[in-house]
């Protein structure tokens, strides 16, 4: 390892080479250099020069955007999408500091960090979607509580803080800092209750932003109802994607999960998935009918993949005890509930108006830059969690595990009682 | 490390009230919703389709009295008003072309044809103009979804108007808006949205909307919303065929054109789309063959989404509230030991 002290001075060479110190990580083997990580640094190269260009020209010379199609593949995908992708955090967080679930404790941190980038990812791109990127601070000072935007803006900014939060104490035990850890573990279960109201709030208020266009989302998707369908998907996509990121790792970094952990992730798939299932249906039949499924037309068939292949079949794998008992099943189930729910995400905000938004005499289809940025993002945000896996205590050891729970480190000094 | 119980429920205790502090201003009280009253003094257009003869003077008036400072389509640094091209080639910004309403465009004349198209307001075998624009809703979903307040209803005209400086450009009034009005300047850096303010700037001014003004046949008048309303229904009661006096640029004005009253269909469109809007319509064809919707909300919009945003302060504290509780009991076995 290079000794930064060279570079950077004592005191900051010192914390440097604490930080670069990944010792902390030998027994996960994680190279920085394997092939995928280059494919994934290039491709985060390439959407830099797109988000330049963007920022020059305009969100019109970036994009396909138009007059009929204001929000495309970013808010789609990376926003709508990065969101629901994070939701594990606040579930996983809630379990372990307020309900006290001991044996999620072990994924806690990955859990959190995995959603860190998710919206991290979702704030970069709505950064980058807004057409007057240097601004969009406004909503946080210009407040406007009747749009749910507004909601949105304050929420993903206070969301993001509250991740920090509740991620730091990795980085304060990396580098010792013992009273700012100590600082942090005393306010951490009114930050994780903060995240749990934010998280709540912030998953229905995406579906919540489509209420008002009853006219233009297809009855398929549209109905009062929207912001809780958001809520129970994104449940059901938080506790897959925190069983899917749990199973990749424990495959790609030689480190091991206790199976029970994977089995009670599943059953709560299972069960969220069931109830969204009979709330999907149940919003369906009472609203525009069965029938307008299978009208003959992309709608419909769109709906159809959705809850086929997103919610039935994997409800229906996961209900099986032999696909517990298999890791490897458990992970094609989260794979398919993953798509499923990102598939709705695209639904809702695409496909869902493209009929009206057709009908006004628009056309869309993602940009090469659109699909670069996205696709860059993600590498950005798989990068990042990588890069944290190697330098950060992400995935406490057995010797932390015997401590009781709220203690996240032997070296934090105990509270005086 | 551990938190003695008390000093935990000081802190969940004190960031609890310090959230009710900062929700506060989300209660429906703090803040006053959309309204869905249309304020007594408002003004707006009524545009008969059975009067135009589709000569787009006032398309021409709009753009040029609204590319001067005040007006919605005025930037600084901009020589002209912003011309269309309309991809015609040679057009060379020689003449305006739009084709549709756009960031350069507030108002759009456009021509409804149907077969031989021999009849003027016949849906079948006929045309019909029809006039895109701002209908100035009562409780303007734009308003309501615009995250930093760019858009704003006048309290006493009851225009819409939009305010660049606050823009950040996510574009939700585009998604909100039931008519598909507001439109984005793509082949901009900084861009802005743009509609129809109903020529807010010379209202202010003691003068009528432009494209009022520069209407010959009087199928587009000026007036408060409350005479433009009467002066509808006065002519939807007539019998077709019957002469009547239609008043030109403004309602009750004393210049009128004696022509004969068309037949009208559908009713008075404003009335109760998304809520009412301040802009009327009269049409001798169906408004859907017009492409103004049938699926059009009759209620306000705003509604839909204060429903939701009613519910937030609530989240926070039942969360606080149940978390402490349900903490207080999953831990009490970890504390004695």
């Amino acid at each position: 390892m290079i000794d930064m002290t060279r570079f950077a001075g004592q005191k900051c060479g010192t914390l440097l080479n604490k930080l670069l110190d990944d010792s902390i990580s030998e027994h996960l083997g994680i190279k920085l250099v394997t092939p995928l990580t280059v494919v994934l640094v290039f491709l985060l190269l390439l959407s830099v020069p797109v988000a330049g260009y963007r920022l020059l020209f305009g969100i019109g010379a970036a994009s396909n955007l138009n007059d009929s199609w204001p929000w495309g593949l970013w808010i789609g995908f990376d926003v709508l999408g990065g969101v629901a992708m994070a939701a594990g955090a606040f579930m996983i967080a809630g379990a372990v500091y307020i309900l006290n679930l001991k044996k999620y404790k072990c994924i806690a941190r990955a859990a959190i960090l995995n959603a860190f980038f998710g919206y991290l990812l979702a704030a970069i791109s709505i950064t980058l979607d807004v057409g007057r990127s240097f601004v969009i601070w406004h909503p946080l000072v210009m407040w406007q509580v009747n749009s749910v935007m507004f909601i949105v803006a304050l929420h993903l900014v206070l969301y993001l803080s509250t991740l920090a939060t509740e991620s730091s104490p990795m980085v304060l035990e990396k580098i010792g800092w013992e009273r700012g850890l100590n600082a942090v573990h005393r306010i951490m279960v009114g930050a994780v209750m903060f995240g749990v109201a934010l998280s709540l709030l912030h998953q229905s208020s995406l579906g919540a932003n489509y209420l008002i266009v009853p006219g233009k989302l297809s009855p398929l998707w549209y109905n009062k109802q929207l912001p809780y369908m958001f809520l129970v998907s994104a449940l059901m996509m938080g506790f897959s994607m925190v069983s899917f990121e749990t199973i990749l790792t424990s495959k790609v970094f030689k480190h091991d999960v206790p199976h029970d952990v994977l089995v009670g992730l599943s059953k709560g798939i299972l069960y969220t998935g069931t109830f969204y299932f009979f709330f999907k249906m149940y919003e369906l039949l009472t609203g525009p009918g069965l029938a307008l499924v299978f009208d003959d037309n992309l709608e419909g068939m769109m709906w159809l993949i959705e809850m086929a292949v997103g919610v039935v079949l994997p409800v229906f794998l996961l209900a099986l005890p032999s696909v517990r008992r298999d890791k490897e099943k458990m992970f094609a189930a989260d794979i398919l509930v993953v798509f499923g729910v990102l598939f709705n995400r695209l639904n809702v905000s695409i496909f869902g108006v493209a009929r009206y938004a057709t009908r006004a005499g628009g056309d869309y289809f993602p940009s090469i830059m659109e699909f670069t940025l996205t696709i860059g993002m993600i590498a950005f945000a798989v990068l990042g969690f990588k890069l944290c896996a190697k330098y950060l205590p992400l995935f406490p050891d057995h010797q932390e595990s015997a401590h009781p729970p709220g203690t996240a480190s032997a070296a934090a000094p105990r509270a005086p009682e | 490390m551990t938190v003695s119980r008390r000093k935990f429920l000081k802190i969940v205790a004190s960031s609890g009230g310090a959230l009710v502090a900062s929700g506060v201003p989300l209660a429906p009280q703090a803040q006053a919703r959309v309204s869905t009253v249309l304020p007594p003094q408002a003004t707006g257009l009524l545009y008969d389709a059975t009067l135009c003869v589709g000569c787009k003077a006032c398309m021409v008036n709009c753009k040029t009295q609204n590319s001067v400072p005040g007006g919605a389509l005025y930037k600084s640094g901009w020589p002209m008003p912003p011309y269309e091209n309309g991809d015609i080639k040679l057009n060379n910004g020689i003449w305006d072309a739009p084709r549709e309403l756009s960031g350069k465009t507030l108002n759009i004349i456009k021509v409804y044809k149907n077969g031989s198209a021999e009849v003027k307001d016949r849906a079948i075998n006929g045309y019909a103009f029809f006039k895109q624009q701002c209908l100035h809703c009562v409780s303007p979903a734009c308003v309501s979804v615009c995250p930093a307040g760019a858009f704003r209803k006048d309290p006493v005209n009851g225009a819409v108007y939009y305010l660049a400086d606050r823009c950040i450009g996510c574009r939700y009034c585009q998604l909100a808006c039931p008519f598909g009005v507001p439109r984005y300047e793509w082949d901009s850096a900084w861009p802005e949205v743009r509609k129809c303010q109903l020529c807010r700037h010379r209202q202010a001014e003691g003068k009528i909307a432009a494209c009022a003004e520069a209407c010959p046949t009087g199928a587009t008048i000026f007036g408060k919303v409350l005479d433009l309303r009467e002066e509808a229904k006065r002519r939807q009661a007539l019998r077709p065929g019957d002469e009547y006096p239609f008043p030109i640029q403004k309602v009750g004005a004393r210049e009128t054109t004696l022509r004969p009253i068309a037949h009208y269909t559908d009713g008075i469109y404003g009335l109760v789309e998304a809520g009412g809007t301040q802009n009327l319509m009269l049409s001798g064809v169906p408004f859907e063959l017009l492409g103004f919707g049938r699926n059009i909300a009759k209620y306000d919009l705003p509604r839909l989404t204060w429903a939701y945003i009613a519910k937030i302060p609530w989240v926070f504290l039942g969360v606080f509230v149940g978390g402490t509780a349900i903490y207080k009991m999953t831990h009490r076995n970890d504390k004695e030991g």
